[in-house]
């Protein structure tokens, strides 16, 4: 199985996004990152640590469980319910510009779910999604800001984030 | 891409009829999952789209005001449809038979049903009869699982644990479906369990269930985590059980003198309504020890928790992943 994204080029990765959200929106002034659950939020969390580093400012970073808002909950006759866990945003995200982080973007269904979630907590003024991966095959018409990196793939593939806060190493993998 | 917190991903029945059916491993579920659902009352929009379309008819033949509530609110705050009955005006009233009720609710297509009824066993008659996802919310003097999952949800929220937590549950036994609901929790928890209550209101067979049982109020609260008062219920008394309101309340009243017996650190539990000056002193019901009203805000979690959980399929069959 190859690995496509090594521990030391997801790192840079991320510090070359921080570089790219930094020029895009001409500094941190009303940022805040959110990660989505469950990888998307320790992701957020690293990139919240380079912008401060590049900058000094503590950006607000939260956490969003999007299972309440799945379009496939309720389509299920049998089948366990998927397992909730919580949202932190512990900010107003009234005004600001919030950054969706995700690890792997691929059919868009959950990035519809989290602007949904995202638009019962306030009016941002505006959302920018962040993506480690994109592997393609969108079923919506949503697009990524910004790219850690494009990856072609066919549906009979995975992608494979693993990170070091859950996983215990930093990779990505393509499984077939 | 799933994280597993709790053991199971599901429970193992369509109903919920009571705390005997459910295993620990069901109940951490639902604790770990009311977790997540009470975050949402506290956003601007309380509402999540969760159950949309889904149908839930609420029948209480029996009076009813915070579980009612505490339904109604949950199933809206998950976007169900809902639809209530009281048994007051409806065709129960006029003679119908229940299972003819049930027949004619069943018709309608509902998704679950919430029942409360002065008989014990009467959800479990109704799932044997109905398609749709059974929540008892109160039988008679049988059960009553929802504010035994939130009584639990409230303990570990304030004690962050069950096993071990020493709980005295005070009151008219006899009569209290809490009390055998959260008996049953409690004790399959790992909980040490006192029940306490005067002789002529402790029901025989009690200490079979697992825990202490004692007439005497001191010995039951003495280094106590958890006090646990029950409503003397005079609707459910038919002859004199004590011979004093008065009495009552000298011998089985929580006042703080006899909080003092308990952890410096307890909590005092209500399932409400309470009878103040009855079972409890106005000053420790209001006071800082006092988590009653907690109980109330998370009981919308826990059964938004269990409503979510029962609007899955069991198990066996395997949701596919995002």
């Amino acid at each position: 199985m190859p690995v496509v994204m090594d521990a030391d080029r997801m790192s840079r990765t991320l510090t070359r996004i921080a570089h790219e959200i930094l020029e895009r929106n001409r500094g941190v002034g009303d940022l805040a990152l959110i990660g989505i659950r469950a990888r998307g939020v320790p992701l957020a969390a690293r990139i919240a640590r380079e912008l401060k580093s590049l900058t000094d400012v503590d950006v607000p970073t939260g956490a969003l469980d999007i299972t309440l808002y799945r379009d496939d909950l309720m389509r299920h006759a049998v089948g366990p319910q998927p397992v909730i866990r919580r949202t932190e945003i512990n900010f107003s995200i009234d005004d600001r510009v919030i950054l969706l982080v995700d690890d792997v973007l691929y059919t868009g269904r959950t990035i519809r779910a989290a602007l949904d979630a995202l638009i019962d907590f306030g009016r941002p003024r505006a959302i920018q999604l962040v993506a480690l991966v994109d592997r393609g095959h969108r079923e919506l018409p949503i697009r990524a800001d910004y790219v850690g990196r494009n990856i072609p793939t066919s549906q009979q593939e995975t992608v494979q984030v693993r990170l070091l806060e859950i996983d215990g190493r930093d990779e990505v993998e393509l499984e077939r | 891409m799933t994280d597993k917190t709790s053991a199971v991903t599901a429970l193992r029945s369509r109903h919920l009829l009571g705390i005997a059916g459910m295993e620990p491993d069901e109940i951490e579920l639902v604790l770990d999952t009311a977790l997540a659902m009470k975050e949402v009352a506290t956003r601007p929009i309380k509402k999540v789209p969760t159950l949309r379309g889904r149908t839930i008819i609420n029948l209480f033949f029996e009076s009813s005001t915070r579980t009612r509530m505490s339904f109604e609110l949950a199933e809206k705050r998950l976007s169900a449809d809902t639809l209530g009955m009281t048994s007051a005006g409806s065709s129960l009233a006029k003679g119908e038979t229940l299972s003819d009720t049930a027949r004619t609710l069943e018709a309608m297509a509902p998704d679950m049903i919430v029942m409360r009824h002065a008989s014990s066993g009467v959800p479990h008659q109704l799932a044997r009869i109905c398609k749709a996802s059974i929540i008892n919310a109160g039988d008679g003097m049988h059960e009553h699982p929802t504010q035994a999952l939130l009584d639990a949800f409230t303990m570990r929220e304030h004690k962050g644990h069950l096993k071990g937590l020493r709980v005295a549950i005070v009151g008219d036994l006899a009569h209290s479906r809490v009390l055998r609901s959260n008996v049953r929790l409690l004790t399959k928890m790992g909980a040490d369990v006192t029940a306490c209550g005067p002789a002529t209101l402790v029901p025989p067979g009690l200490d079979a269930l697992g825990v202490r049982v004692t007439t005497s109020m001191d010995a039951a609260v003495e280094g106590a985590d958890v006090v646990m008062m029950l409503r003397v219920q005079h609707e459910r008394m038919q002859g004199l059980y004590f011979p004093s309101v008065r009495e009552y309340f000298t011998l089985y009243g929580l006042t703080p003198a006899r909080l003092r017996r308990a952890a410096p650190d307890a909590i005092v539990m209500h399932p409400g309504p309470m009878n103040r000056g009855v079972e409890i002193d106005s000053e420790v019901a209001d006071g800082p020890w006092s988590v009653i009203l907690d109980q109330v805000a998370n009981g919308v979690a826990v059964r938004m928790a269990v409503l979510y959980l029962l609007a899955g399929g069991d198990e066996r069959a395997d949701a596919s992943a995002t």
